[in-house]
């Protein structure tokens, strides 16, 4: 196959005419954008919580991060499954893209928690907290999917391999979960938004909270985006190599 | 005529959990490594923590856990590993038996190796570290056997595709011990509490998790195994 062929045979793919061009699409400065407004609202034009004082703020970081994390592990399991029923290269890219993606929001909740923990209550660390200890897990389970991606040469066998492996990991999360539950005392802030009763947030807290949650969302997709981009432009470079040798 | 015919799926599991039990009992070199692996690792132990602040009968079941972690972590490398010197993996593919078989007789293996280490290690753990034996020693074992089976469920699917990448040794770890969390943090809460002398009946819902544990991973493994195989 020749080089030209094989683009198209990969941009063809990637379900767009024309490869991409580049990493960011437009996508990505309105994310950034979002994000910078609704930090600058955060500090400034919303007011400190009462008894937890500036230490609060920090939750309009910790919790969007979370849900843009569990976005993006959410995808990965999907993208994996959709992988092993029809096959398409392109499930795996975006399985790959999103578990990176995952990671880095898992990390930013993993430095996140323990800064607020360490002022509110006391301790950087708190193991009986469910939800720390579950992301934690879930942080070395995509790490050891990144790592096992890293390790493996062939595309095909790779793709099978991180999908069985996401779809496992799907299945562990409850029972990491469950054993948390059982095993230990518990304590994490209970939801204060998300619960069956009515937001017990004042009103602009409540408008900081949901616009954060929405960034980044926002941010989450354009990186999936992006990565997804990068992993197009990467195979069609390589394809090139090997067409130039 | 009859023994021309090929076995049923669990037939032909038993033979190849009887031929790598067959190559382990000649060699035993996997079998004696681990062994003394976890007899070392249980008196080493013992010296990580100051005896006069927590005494050995509160360590022993903790301890116990991280060695069955750690040499079932050896047990799973081999697993797999001697399929790879001439391409053994090959010969098995080829062989008339189906691609769940060799997952369910690799898994038998795996279980008989690691329940063969803890009957050494749980007698020795009993003796270094002073624990009674009796009914609660016996339950331990009865939670060590339930978790021994989850962790081989997972571990052998692992094992299988942590053969086939760079860096297998170190991967097989990081690949599993995610997935051992909720049988060592159920199991060991379970261990260590009916040790204590509590009622079973208070750690029924642990033990409840590590049999739930055990049969979706034996499924879900035994289905996925196909996929971790060259096609």
């Amino acid at each position: 196959m020749t080089s030209a062929s094989l683009r198209h045979a990969v941009a063809s793919e990637a379900a767009v005419s024309e490869p991409p061009r580049s990493v960011f699409g437009w996508l990505f400065p309105v994310a950034v954008l979002a994000v910078i407004g609704i930090y600058i609202r955060a500090i400034y034009f919303t007011p400190i919580e009462a008894l937890q004082g500036a230490a609060q703020k920090i939750y309009y970081v910790h919790v969007p991060s979370a849900v843009g994390a569990y976005l993006a592990v959410g995808v990965t399991a999907l993208a994996s499954i959709i992988y092993l029923w029809l096959r398409d290269e392109r499930a795996d890219r975006l399985a790959e893209a999103s578990a990176e993606v995952g990671l880095v929001f898992l990390t930013m909740v993993l430095i996140t928690g323990p800064l607020w923990a360490h002022r509110i209550w006391g301790a950087w660390w708190a193991w009986w907290d469910l939800r720390l200890t579950l992301t934690l897990f879930l942080w070395f389970v995509v790490a050891g999917y990144l790592v096992m991606r890293g390790g493996l040469d062939e595309p095909a066998v790779r793709a099978r391999y991180s999908a069985v492996l996401a779809v496992l990991a799907a299945l562990l999360i409850p029972f990491i979960h469950m054993s948390v539950y059982f095993a230990l005392p518990r304590m994490h802030p209970m939801p204060i938004v998300f619960k069956p009763s009515e937001p017990s947030l004042p009103g602009e807290m409540l408008t900081t909270f949901l616009l954060s949650m929405g960034a980044f969302a926002l941010l989450c997709i354009a990186l999936i985006q992006a990565r997804y981009r990068l992993a197009v432009l990467r195979e069609l470079a390589e394809h090139d190599e090997e067409g130039t040798r | 005529m009859n023994e021309l015919r090929p076995p049923g799926t669990l037939g032909a599991a038993l033979l190849v959990a009887r031929k790598d039990l067959a190559i382990e009992f000649r060699t035993r070199t996997a079998f004696l490594s681990a062994l003394v692996f976890a007899v070392l690792a249980l008196c080493i132990f013992y010296f990580a923590w100051d005896g006069s602040i927590v005494s050995p009968t509160e360590l022993a079941p903790g301890v116990l856990w991280v060695v069955l972690a750690f040499s079932a972590l050896l047990g799973l490398q081999r697993s797999f590993g001697i399929e790879e010197h001439d391409r053994g993996i090959d010969a098995l593919l080829v062989s008339p038996v189906s691609r769940e078989s060799i997952y369910v007789g690799k898994a038998i293996g795996n279980f008989v190796f690691l329940c063969a280490i803890q009957v050494v290690t749980m007698p020795a753990l009993a003796l270094f570290y002073n624990v009674r034996g009796g009914r609660p020693l016996l339950l331990v074992a009865g939670i060590v056997l339930l978790a021994v089976l989850g962790i081989v469920a997972v571990g052998t699917l692992f094992s299988a595709m942590a053969v086939n990448t760079r860096m297998a040794e170190l991967l097989l770890p990081m690949l599993s011990l995610p997935f051992f969390v909720p049988v060592l943090m159920s199991g060991a809460q379970a261990a260590t509490r009916v040790l204590q002398g509590r009622p079973v009946a208070e750690v029924a819902p642990l033990l409840k998790l590590l049999v739930a544990f055990d049969i979706v991973f034996l499924f879900a493994c035994t289905v996925a195994f196909p996929y971790t195989l060259d096609e």
